[in-house]
Formats: C-alpha cells, structure tokens, sequence
C-alpha cells in the first residue's frame, strides 16, 4: 500500500478554486461529479506491482472506481497507466498486488476472467476485425446459437437484433447498418463498435485506453457523451487519455500515475489543470 | 465474380478455337479434371484465411495415398478401413504441423515447407524400392471413375432447388432477407439445373464432382454458419482482436491445419483412384501450385480474412479449363505452362484491381457518411 499523501496546491491558472488533494492510496472516496450516483465500490486494486526485467513499471498501486463513477488515470509516458489496465484486463499478470470486484477478491488470468468478472476494455487500437461486419464484430466470441447437434448455427438474426437494442439503448445513431463491414466505417464509428461491443453484456466496469487518441473533434464528443450515457447507468469506468480538457468535462476523480506509482489523487469538482499538470510531472506544490 | 467472369471468357475464347470444348463429354472430362486441384485448394482455402499458407499438401497427399495402396494392395485391409486409416493419418499429420506453428510460433511457410520434404521422404520410403503400387480394389476405382444415373441426377437436382428456394421463402417470411435476395436461389437453380442437364447428356454427374459438390456443401456450412468457421475469419483478420474478444486462436489455427491435412489426404484418395495406384510422383509436380493458384484465383485472399469455399471450385475450374482448351489446341507443354501462368497474373491481378476500386468506393461512402 502507498501511504504517501500529496498535497497539490492550486495552479497559477487556477479560478481561485483550491485543488482537493485525496489522500494516496485512499478508497473510500466519493464519485462528485454532478451527475455520478454512487452505487457502491465496483472494483479496487490494491498494492499492484509489474515489473519488466530491471523495468518496474508498476509499484504498489491502488485505487478504487465505484459504480456511476468516471476515474481518469493520467500520467506521463511511461507512468504505467497501460501496463495497470491490462493487468486489470487479464492481458498480463501483475507480479503483486490484489483485484476485487464488488468488495470480493478475484483472480484474473485473462481477458476472459476479466470479462467473467464484468470487466471489459476498450483497446485504444480498438482490436476489430476489419473483415467483418458490425454485427459479427460485436459478437466475436460470444455468438449466440440456435438448433442442436449438427445443425447448431450462429444465430445471425438475433444477433443483428441485439445490436439494433444495445446501439439504441446507448443512444448511437451513428451506425447505418449493422452489416457494415468494420472496413468501411470511420474512426468514430468503429470507437462506437468497439463501446457497444464492451456493453453487450451490461458489463459493470469498463476500462477505457486512450479512446479518443485517433478521433476528431466532433467524433471525440461523441465517445465522451457516450462515456457520460454509460456512467448515467451505474458503470464504473476507468479512463486513461492525454486529453485534460476531457478529464476536466467527464471524469469525478482523477488518479495521477508516476514513474509507475500514485502520485496523487484528485476530485475533479474541486482541482485545477495546473495542479494535475503538475502532479503529471512529479511535481509537489 | 471477377473469376466467375473469367471462367466465362475461357470458354468463349476455347469455343472459339475448338468446337468440341462446351460439348457435354469435353465439360464432363473437365468437372473430373478440375477436381483433384479443387479437393486441395478447398483444404489449402482453410488455412489461406488464417493468412497462413500450407506448402505440404501436395507431398502429404501423395503420401496418404502411398498408405492406402500399401495397406490395400499389400496389407490387403478393407477398403473401408485402409481408407479411415488414411484420412487419419491425413488430419493427424496436419494438425501436427498446426501445433508446431500455433503453440511454437513458427511461421506456417517455415514448418509446411518442412513437411513437404518430410513427407515426400515418407512417401518414397512407403513405396519402397519399386516405387508403385497399383491398387485394384473396384471401390476406391468407383469413386472417380462411376457417373450418378440421370434419373438420380435429377431427383438431386429437384431436391437442391426446392431446398434453396424453401429456405429463402423461410428466412423472408421471418424478415431476415429482403426481397433481392431471391437472386440467389434463381441463380442456383439455373446452375444446378445447367449442370445436370449437361453431365446427363453425356453419361451422368460424374462421381468425383459429386463428392466434391457434396463436401463444398458441408464445408461452406461449417465456415459461414458455425462458430468455429466464422471464428477463421476472425483470427485471419485480425488475430490479436479475436484472441482479446476470447477467441482460442491457437486452437483455431490447429484445426484449420488439421482440415487441410484431411482435404489433403482426400485428395490422395482421389488421385489412388483416378490412376489405380500410388506413385512416386503422385502429388508432386505442379498440383500444390495449380492449388494455391486455383484458391486464390477464385476470389481467397492470401493475406487472410476474405473468401470462400467456392473459390476452390471456380479457381479449378478456370486451371482445369484453360489446360482442357490447350490440349484441344494441341498446344505444347511449354505453352501451357507459359499461358497458365499469364491467367493466373491477370485473373488476379483483375481481382486486386476490383476489390481496390470496392473499397476506395466503400472508404468514399463512409466519408460521405
């Protein structure tokens, strides 16, 4: 457990509002975004370490992300926030350290533990298969069926009427036809494939890398109001972009990564750019 | 369609050249010929839409046969049995090579180049010292050598038809297919319909193209319609994505080295009962190429994730055409092979052209949108 406490003053750009330091490590701390309803903590690591070779990438990392709440994770290149979402995800296994789900400790090997658990992500290269379609993208792996014996078949009809209820109940309006191939979609409109794919199943917690890295202004928007849809329906979403002004317009708390630890711990309702920048760049006020 | 275009300037251009090739006799020779490339580009297809390529199949089909003509001819095991033995043999020594290049990470191209000389060594050590045996059982001869009667040639075809159309009426009832999509069966039928009425004017559906009709069937369901099949198209298009969405890449990458073992031992099957033995050169020569060729030319990508089953068919039957209509011209060897390889480049080349167009077009009509 990291017991260092951080205190991050406010930035000279800052409107006069003090910037609330958490304490490092803290779990308990509220979703205050205006529209976060807290539901309870989804998920929590704890005392997380990685290390790659002589590379430590991650040392004892914490956090908590409640149900209807937006974490942020922010940090410099080679902080470590990648290498903790795909330890969370199942991609690689962490060298120490805990999950738990629901207050309930759980042991992930792979993105299909994960999945088991309700956690998804979504893949900053968005990991589609550009070759089929929509539909077939959203169902990769977990396709429904109908007949038995040898005439057990994918079930392509109830798939493409899953998608049309999934697209709409995230209100998506983006996607012409679900029978699109992938190929043929823009980049928002995969980002929008790759979401709804992580939905499906009304999965609790998604875990976000870098979503909007490739996408245009307009296209950017769209993710962020989607993101926003998701926490209005109780999902706990952990967020990693670069893009402050869209932690400041989505997230409830911001977790700053450093050379692989916490380095501090923000509301966003209550900080300021500069004092994040400035806990990004290991610096204490 | 480009190859189906193809194939239809082939057999204008060799009417052309010579009467005989669009009569019901030439065509049905034809359907026999093509066959064998067809059997091996049907199981070179499952691994070609990994973006794998399999350079074993030819050796592998030659050594399978050389098991079944030592098994029969000086085992004297059933018929029955020594061919079970064979397809075994056939899917095992695939999913042996699958193993060492999904578990391993070796490169296919590595590990099937391998298993062509291994298995030619095989082969030749099976044959032995005289290096042929002729298989006379009269049922494996019947299997490429017999025609279905026209009567049953019909009664199949009424069946094909009315199950086509009887499944598309089906799946428009339920609103799953519009009303453009009755294209398909109308299609169909003219071809099912076109094909018996000209394999019956001659002696009947020839066996071989039967069977080979019968396990494109079976094929296509399993790729298009199961999960397994439709996961190969996942994996060949992009495997990283498959594996984080839960598919077992490895797994898929075995049994599609395993089915183009078992294809490729079919394949020995059929070439022990074309020519009643088992040879040194059985399967050598420029059958595995004709194959990659014939797959390839059909409309499969070798760069994974796109194409069909079919294409093994119509990409056969193009090769199989072009070599029936030079023989008809009397044309050297050197000839053919010259002019093969120059239909091989364009046909594929037209099909990059096209699909380049296609999605140029696709990418344009996203922007827009």
């Amino acid at each position: 457990m990291v017991s260092e406490v951080r205190d991050v003053g406010p930035g000279p750009f800052g409107s006069g509002q003090q910037a609330a330091p958490i304490a490092v490590g803290e779990q308990a701390a509220m979703p205050s975004g205006e529209e976060a309803v807290d539901r309870g903590e989804a998920l929590r690591v704890e005392g997380v370490s990685k290390s790659f070779g002589l590379v430590q990438a991650l040392v004892g990392v914490s956090l908590s992300v409640h149900h209807g709440e937006v974490v942020a994770l922010v940090g410099d290149n080679g902080a470590g926030k990648s290498t903790l979402i795909k330890v969370i995800s199942g991609v690689i296994a962490p060298d120490e350290g805990a999950l738990y789900v629901n207050g309930e400790r759980v042991v992930v090997r792979s993105t299909n533990d994960a999945a088991a658990c309700g956690i998804r992500t979504i893949y900053q290269d968005l990991a589609l298969a550009d070759n089929l379609d929509v539909v077939e993208n959203l169902f990769l792996g977990r396709e429904l069926f109908r007949g038995v014996g040898p005439l057990r078949r994918v079930d392509f009809g109830a798939m493409r009427q899953r998608t049309a209820a999934v697209l709409s109940e995230l209100g998506i309006g983006t996607i012409p036809d679900s029978r699109a191939l992938v190929a043929q979609l823009s980049g928002g409109q995969r980002q929008t494939v790759a979401v709804a794919r992580a939905t499906l199943d009304n999965c609790p917690i998604l875990l976000f890398d870098e979503p909007t890295a490739s996408l245009g202004l307009k296209e950017a928007h769209n993710v962020i109001e989607l993101v926003r849809r998701l926490r209005a329906q109780g999902t706990a979403i952990l967020i990693i972009t670069h893009n402050m002004r869209q932690v400041f317009e989505v997230a409830d708390r911001i977790v700053v990564l450093h050379l692989g630890k916490v380095g501090a711990v923000f509301r966003t309702s209550s900080t300021t750019h500069e004092a994040v920048v400035k806990a990004i760049m290991g610096k204490a006020s | 369609m480009p190859a189906v275009a193809s194939l239809l300037i082939i057999a204008i251009f060799f009417q052309s050249r010579s009467e005989y090739f669009l009569t019901p006799g030439n065509l049905s020779n034809l359907a026999v010929q093509a066959t064998l490339v067809a059997i091996i580009a049907l199981g070179e297809i499952f691994v070609l839409l990994l973006g794998d390529i399999d350079l074993s199949l030819g050796s592998l089909s030659g050594m399978t046969c050389a098991i079944l003509g030592v098994l029969i001819t000086n085992g004297h095991v059933p018929w029955l049995l020594a061919i079970l033995v064979m397809l075994v043999c056939g899917t095992a020594l695939g999913a042996f090579q699958g193993w060492w290049i999904a578990w391993l990470g070796i490169p296919a191209f590595v590990v099937t180049l391998a298993g062509n000389m291994g298995f030619l060594g095989l082969q030749l050590y099976i044959l032995g010292p005289d290096g042929t045996l002729s298989i006379f059982d009269p049922n494996v001869a019947a299997l490429t050598n017999t025609q279905v009667p026209p009567s049953v040639g019909w009664i199949l075809a009424a069946i094909v038809t009315v199950a086509v159309v009887a499944t598309t009426l089906v799946r428009y009832a339920r609103g799953e297919v519009a009303v453009r999509s009755f294209g398909l069966p109308i299609a169909v039928t003219v071809l099912v319909v076109g094909a018996v009425a000209i394999f019956n004017a001659y002696r009947g559906i020839p066996m071989p193209f039967l069977i080979l009709i019968g396990l494109l069937v079976v094929t296509w369901w399993i790729t298009m319609h199961t999960s397994p099949g439709r996961h190969l198209f996942a994996v060949g298009g992009n495997a990283e994505a498959a594996r984080r969405a839960g598919v077992q890449v490895k797994r898929i990458r075995l049994a599609a080295f395993a089915v183009s073992g078992f294809f490729a031992a079919v394949g020995g099957l059929f070439a022990a009962s074309y020519n009643g033995s088992a040879g040194t050169l059985t399967g050598g020569g420029t059958l595995l190429l004709e194959a990659i060729g014939a797959a390839v030319i059909g409309g499969t990508s070798l760069f994974g994730g796109r194409g069909t089953v079919w294409s093994a068919l119509v990409g056969a039957l193009i090769m199989a055409g072009v070599a029936n209509g030079l023989n008809l011209m009397n044309s050297d060897q050197p000839v053919k092979y010259m002019v093969q390889g120059v239909i091989v480049l364009l046909a594929v080349s037209l099909d990059t052209i096209l699909r380049r167009r296609q999605s140029r077009g696709r990418q344009l009509g996203a922007a827009v949108a």
